[in-house]
């Protein structure tokens, strides 16, 4: 167990509720240091793997470790190097910040002084300081969720497990977030954290999996994935007036045509023939290109490719 | 349970402090209830003060220790907070031992009510130091009983208060609280043993009157069994009910 061990393995992990599974045998490895994004539609099985892998609830097959520590047998030992944020879970209402973080401090056995200081740190660095001292039932929604991050913070974990760390706050909370887990990468964390926010995954994550149906689809680092799906190169375009979708669509060489506000996204085979058919087709309405660009596929597309059922 | 896990449910006890325990609503029905029990029952009964306050402190006991204990994992676990705290490396029997504790602390605190009030209309103590051995033990063992009534994975408070009242209730007439043991019929008192009140009660009447039905060693034995047999159920039920309740 040296330097190069796997921070998170999961094999074979499976969980059922009645007779629908909704996580499926679902394997993979994260490495010490990297920083895997979880991606999956809604209902796909990522907070039940995560619930899994964090203790929570027990999987009706397979198994999960953390440092080398079995979730499941050695449980505590697990826990002790991880944070979590969990989906759904919220501080105490009725104890203030500051008390929810000596309390999470306590849990994970930090002496006073570290508790404290930690404490501080991260109340000042999530901005919360000046409300250290008021009950979380006053809090924001943004609030309570940046509290909820200093609480996965405060022990120091080698390794951290956030799902949806960024859903429903605002930009500046978002930003400060994605900077604090970038920051933290760099200093050696590995993360698993789940996103619905593809930006955030392109952004932030050295390797990916798709999980739909309770089933991992793809594993591989953004780029690779988006190469992988390549066939699928697209144009868009804007017009200095209104353009019938139906006369694109029938442009020769155009696969499909998809109006995105004042701009159309245009799917080809081949992105320079269909350029060349629609400076034509321009030309002939007396229509004037306004801006141009070829897309190549984004992490949404490769998203959007592996989950409606290729 | 490691020297560690015992300082992490001493986190979880002041936190149950802080949230439930110190709340007036809390303080007062912890107090205020078994007052009202005991007035409704006693008012012109003609029983010695002795017998009734030995039964009032019993009783108090009893059901402050039993209020919140049993509501706090329900509680938690439709606040959301149950999920964090099983996030954390603390293991069940050390949650179940924190909230125990508060409730033992909450018991010990509020049993010094009837105990004032005896005082103040001339009751004297026998065995302060079997008064006091037997508050501690029975706060215990009420508190764990406690742990035991939220056992079913319900996240819904009110449900479990139901069972709670359901089972405190009958207990509490079957236990010599209100009518000594002695002038129980026979199938009272083979019922009676099958309560832990009744060895409260038992000891109370003891440390006040000087007398008891059981021997008190007896008394002492049965709570310490009690409490054992509801350590074990509370922790083997909750390790393999927690998961339904996040
Ligand atoms: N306790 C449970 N009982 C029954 N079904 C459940 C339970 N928890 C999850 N499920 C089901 O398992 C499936 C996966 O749910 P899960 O919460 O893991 O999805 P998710 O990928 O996290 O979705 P989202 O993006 O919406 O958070 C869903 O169909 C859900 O209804
Ligand atoms: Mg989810």
């Amino acid at each position: 167990m040296g330097k190069f061990m796997n921070a998170i393995v999961v094999e074979d992990l499976t969980k059922r509720f009645g007779n629908f599974t909704a996580v499926d045998h679902v394997n993979f490895t994260v490495e010490q240091g990297e920083l895997f994004g979880f991606l999956g539609p809604n209902g796909a099985g990522k907070t039940t793997t995560v619930r899994m892998i964090t203790g929570l609830i027990k999987p009706d097959a397979g198994r999960a470790s953390i440092m080398g520590h079995d979730v499941e047998k050695d449980g505590l030992n697990a826990k002790q190097v991880t944070g979590v944020l969990p989906e759904t879970s919220n501080a105490y209402i009725d104890l203030s910040a500051w008390q929810n973080l000596m309390l999470m401090g306590k849990l994970y056995g930090l002496e006073k002084m570290e508790r404290q200081s930690r404490a501080e740190d991260l109340l000042k660095r999530f901005d919360l300081y000046e409300k250290k001292d008021v009950a979380v039932k006053g809090f924001s929604k943004g609030m309570k969720q940046r509290l909820q991050i200093c609480m996965a913070l405060i022990s120091e974990p080698q390794v951290l497990i956030m799902d949806e760390p960024t859903s429903g706050l605002d930009v500046q909370s978002s930003r400060l977030i994605r900077s604090m887990v970038a920051d933290l990468n760099t200093k050696g964390v590995t993360f698993l954290l789940t996103t619905h926010n593809m930006e955030e995954a392109n952004q932030l994550c050295s390797r990916i999996a798709i999980i739909n149906k309770g089933k991992v689809v793809a594993i591989d680092r953004p780029e690779v994935l988006k190469r992988r799906i390549e066939s699928l190169h697209s144009v868009e375009v804007s017009f200095n007036k209104d353009v019938p979708q139906g006369d694109l669509s029938a442009l020769q060489g155009i696969e499909s045509v998809e109006k995105m506000g004042d701009k159309f996204r245009l799917y080809a085979e081949e992105p320079a023939r269909a350029i060349s058919t629609l400076v034509d087709y321009t030309r002939s309405k007396k229509v004037e290109i306004v801006s141009l660009a070829t897309i190549s596929p984004t992490l949404e597309d490769v998203f959007v490719a592996y989950t409606e059922g290729r | 349970m490691s020297g560690s896990q015992l300082s992490r449910a001493l986190a979880i006890a002041e936190k149950d402090i802080r949230i439930y325990y110190l709340k007036g609503p809390v303080l007062i029905y912890g107090i205020l209830f078994p007052m009202f029990l005991f007035l409704a029952f006693f008012l012109g009964r003609g029983m010695s003060v002795d017998f009734l306050i030995s039964g009032l402190i019993s009783m108090t006991l009893f059901f402050t220790a039993t209020a919140v204990s049993p509501v706090i994992l329900p509680w938690e676990g439709s606040m959301r907070t149950l999920e964090r705290l099983i996030s954390a490396p603390v293991s069940i029997p050390a949650i179940l031992l924190g909230d125990a504790l508060a409730s033992f602390i909450f018991g010990i605190i509020i049993s010094t009510v009837p105990i004032a009030f005896g005082l103040v209309v001339g009751v004297r103590v026998f065995s302060p130091v079997v008064l006091v051995a037997a508050i501690l033990l029975s706060a215990f063992c009420a508190s764990y009983l406690g742990m035991l009534f939220s056992t079913p994975p319900t996240n819904v408070p009110s449900n479990i208060m139901m069972i709670t009242n359901l089972v405190k209730f009958p207990l509490v007439f079957i236990s010599g609280v209100f009518i000594p043991i002695e002038q129980m019929p026979p199938w009272g008192r083979t019922i009676s043993l099958f309560s832990p009140l009744t060895y409260m009660t038992d000891l109370m009447r003891y440390s006040i009157q000087g007398n008891s039905y059981h021997p008190i060693l007896l008394d002492f034995a049965a709570i310490a069994i009690f409490t054992v047999i509801f350590m074990a159920l509370a922790m083997f039920i909750h390790i393999r009910n927690m998961p339904k309740r996040l």
